[in-house]
């Protein structure tokens, strides 16, 4: 039988079989962003200020792709993680935190990979135009982002119980896609939850994603600044505040 | 249908010396002083105590006893307060990768997410031992040891009690290792399994490795452990081989045809008596003497008796001495 021949290449396998027995992160992180970009691209309903609502869609979709798949589903599976005395039982290995990280991390990596390649040929095929797309600037969003939203994801797993982290990581979720920017925009939402969305790492990801896939951000200085200190912020408090068990 | 065990334990390292060669003087788990503090309470007080290779050392006590956190510090989950441990050498909180690479691990419940499958477990355990060590633990062997090759790829919510204990089981035995602590490895197992993890548990030992087994199930240690550590409130109460413990307890059994009249017994024998039952009498710790006195005396009253035994107390009894029949 094969047995992978290093610790961090045994986690990353046995991360990589939980995530895709799972189907429930896997409609979290692929079939639900799919199927916004479907029918907001193919209906007109939402009101975008954009000349063409894919450049504004895109980008949106593909920053909700990466909450979902960072905080979320990161999220929910550590938290479950901690319940089951999985941390525990690992901490008595020769896997060490740094490699259980990497492990983690390098199974976020790939699943945005899968994202982001079902989701840009889809949006291709709905008629987004990617001629002004700055991708490497696209690709430092979203590395950004993600450690942005992972450090979010991780400090509320890294205190609630398993079955409260869940509600809250997908209640966060909820609140983040239909006020956090992405899919609805500021100018749509009143002005009091505009100035907070602003603020919230869904606003500013998405902000500087449609700077980088369109060239029409919102106000992309400011959301670097925004994201980039979520991107401090987050994974520090994940780190002094996580408990293993 | 479990496999009848085999005569080595495929999980184990074959660099493990043969049991001849292990040194049984030098041990191999030394707790010094140890105390663990969780805020003003005091968990484990200064306990000290230790643990030799080939041999499975039964750690008992009742709940809270601090048991649980002693081990834990052994197993570097947990630092200690004050006092030191050694584990193999190891300083189990600055030596961990070291030592984890040598130590298997038993937890009470838990540690498995609830959707892997046992084949898919093991495979990714000894995969996390792989490194510095000539060869992996085979996946299939291990499985087919604690024998859940039937239902290697069951997920693990759908396996009965037992089959998670061998499966956890099977990953403390991925390890190949020279240190094993396991908690509770029989709890909620059936009667086969429990056979063959006490045989598995035994021929550990017998291949040099050093067994701390954590327990509330005194008759089940008591069938395989060498060596006995009692906990109660966080101190040691006893620490000592099997039969030192026992022995420390000597009981004598009476039983009789008719009921005795206690009131006539002399001053040597009044108080030592226990009336268990009717015709049924126990005296515990006696002093050296009294069996004799005991049975002049019923002779000279002709008192039919139906047994007079003396022997050693059982781990039970000399547990539920220290503790106050805690459990």
């Amino acid at each position: 039988m094969k047995v992978s021949s290093s610790p961090f290449r045994a986690q990353l396998r046995a991360e990589l079989q939980i995530l895709a027995r799972n189907g429930e992160q896997l409609l979290l992180t692929l079939i639900i962003p799919v199927m916004l970009l479907v029918f907001f691209g193919t209906t007109d309903v939402l009101p975008t200020g954009f000349d063409d609502h894919m450049d504004f869609l895109t980008p949106g979709i593909i920053a909700l792709a990466i909450m979902s798949s960072s905080m979320v589903s990161l999220g929910i599976a550590t938290g479950f993680e901690r319940s089951y005395k999985v941390l525990k039982r690992l901490g008595v290995t020769p896997l060490g935190r740094p490699r259980w990280l990497a492990a983690k991390i390098v199974t976020v990596l790939l699943m945005q990979i899968v994202q982001l390649v079902i989701l840009i040929p889809v949006a291709l095929l709905l008629d987004w135009q990617s001629g002004n797309a700055q991708w490497l600037l696209a690709i430092g969003a979203v590395a950004t982002g993600s450690i942005a939203f992972a450090g979010l994801g991780l400090f509320i797993a890294g205190r609630l119980r398993a079955e409260i982290n869940l509600a809250a990581q997908n209640g966060l979720y909820l609140l983040l896609l239909l006020l956090g920017g992405m899919v609805v925009p500021f100018d749509e939402l009143p002005a009091p939850v505009a100035a907070v969305a602003k603020c919230l790492p869904s606003g500013a990801l998405a902000d500087v994603l449609r700077d980088a896939l369109v060239g029409q951000a919102d106000r992309p200085g400011t959301s670097w600044i925004v994201l980039g200190i979520w991107a401090v912020v987050t994974p520090l408090l994940a780190a002094r505040t996580f408990r293993w068990e | 249908m479990l496999p009848a065990p085999t005569t080595k334990v495929k999980g184990v390292s074959e660099d493990v010396p043969s049991f001849s060669r292990i040194n049984r003087d030098e041990p191999t788990l030394v707790v010094d002083h140890l105390s663990v503090r969780y805020g003003d309470l005091v968990a484990v007080d200064a306990v000290s105590f230790s643990a030799y290779a080939g041999q499975v050392t039964a750690v008992l006590g009742p709940n809270g006893a601090g048991k649980t956190s002693t081990i834990e510090v052994c197993e570097g989950l947990r630092r200690a307060s004050s006092g030191q441990v050694r584990v193999l050498g190891f300083d189990p909180t600055k030596d961990h990768r070291a030592l984890a690479n040598e130590m298997g691990v038993m937890l009470q419940e838990g540690g498995i997410y609830p959707g892997a499958r046992p084949i898919d477990v093991v495979r990714q355990y000894c995969g996390l031992y792989g490194s510095g060590k000539n060869q992996y633990a085979d996946p299939h062997e291990l499985i087919d040891l604690v024998g859940l090759t039937d239902r290697q790829k069951t997920p693990w919510r759908r396996l009965s009690g037992g089959e998670k204990q061998r499966l956890s089981l099977a990953l403390a035995l991925a390890s190949q290792p020279r240190m094993i602590f396991l908690d509770e490895p029989t709890s909620g197992v059936d009667v086969n399994g429990r056979t063959t993890i006490r045989e598995i548990i035994r021929r550990l030992a017998d291949q040099g490795v050093t067994v701390i087994l954590a327990t509330h199930e005194l008759d089940e240690a008591e069938k395989i452990c060498d060596r006995v550590i009692i906990f109660d409130k966080g101190k040691v109460l006893v620490e000592g081989t099997l039969d030192d413990v026992r022995k420390a307890r000597r009981t004598v059994r009476l039983r009789t045809v008719r009921p005795l009249i206690l009131d006539d017994m002399p001053d040597n024998l009044a108080g030592w008596l226990v009336e268990d039952a009717p015709c049924d009498y126990s005296i515990e710790d006696a002093p050296q003497g009294l069996v004799a006195a005991l049975a002049v005396w019923l002779s000279e009253r002709g008192v039919d008796v139906v047994e007079l035994r003396t022997g050693m107390a059982s781990l039970e009894d000399v547990f539920k001495k220290l503790t106050g029949g805690a459990s």
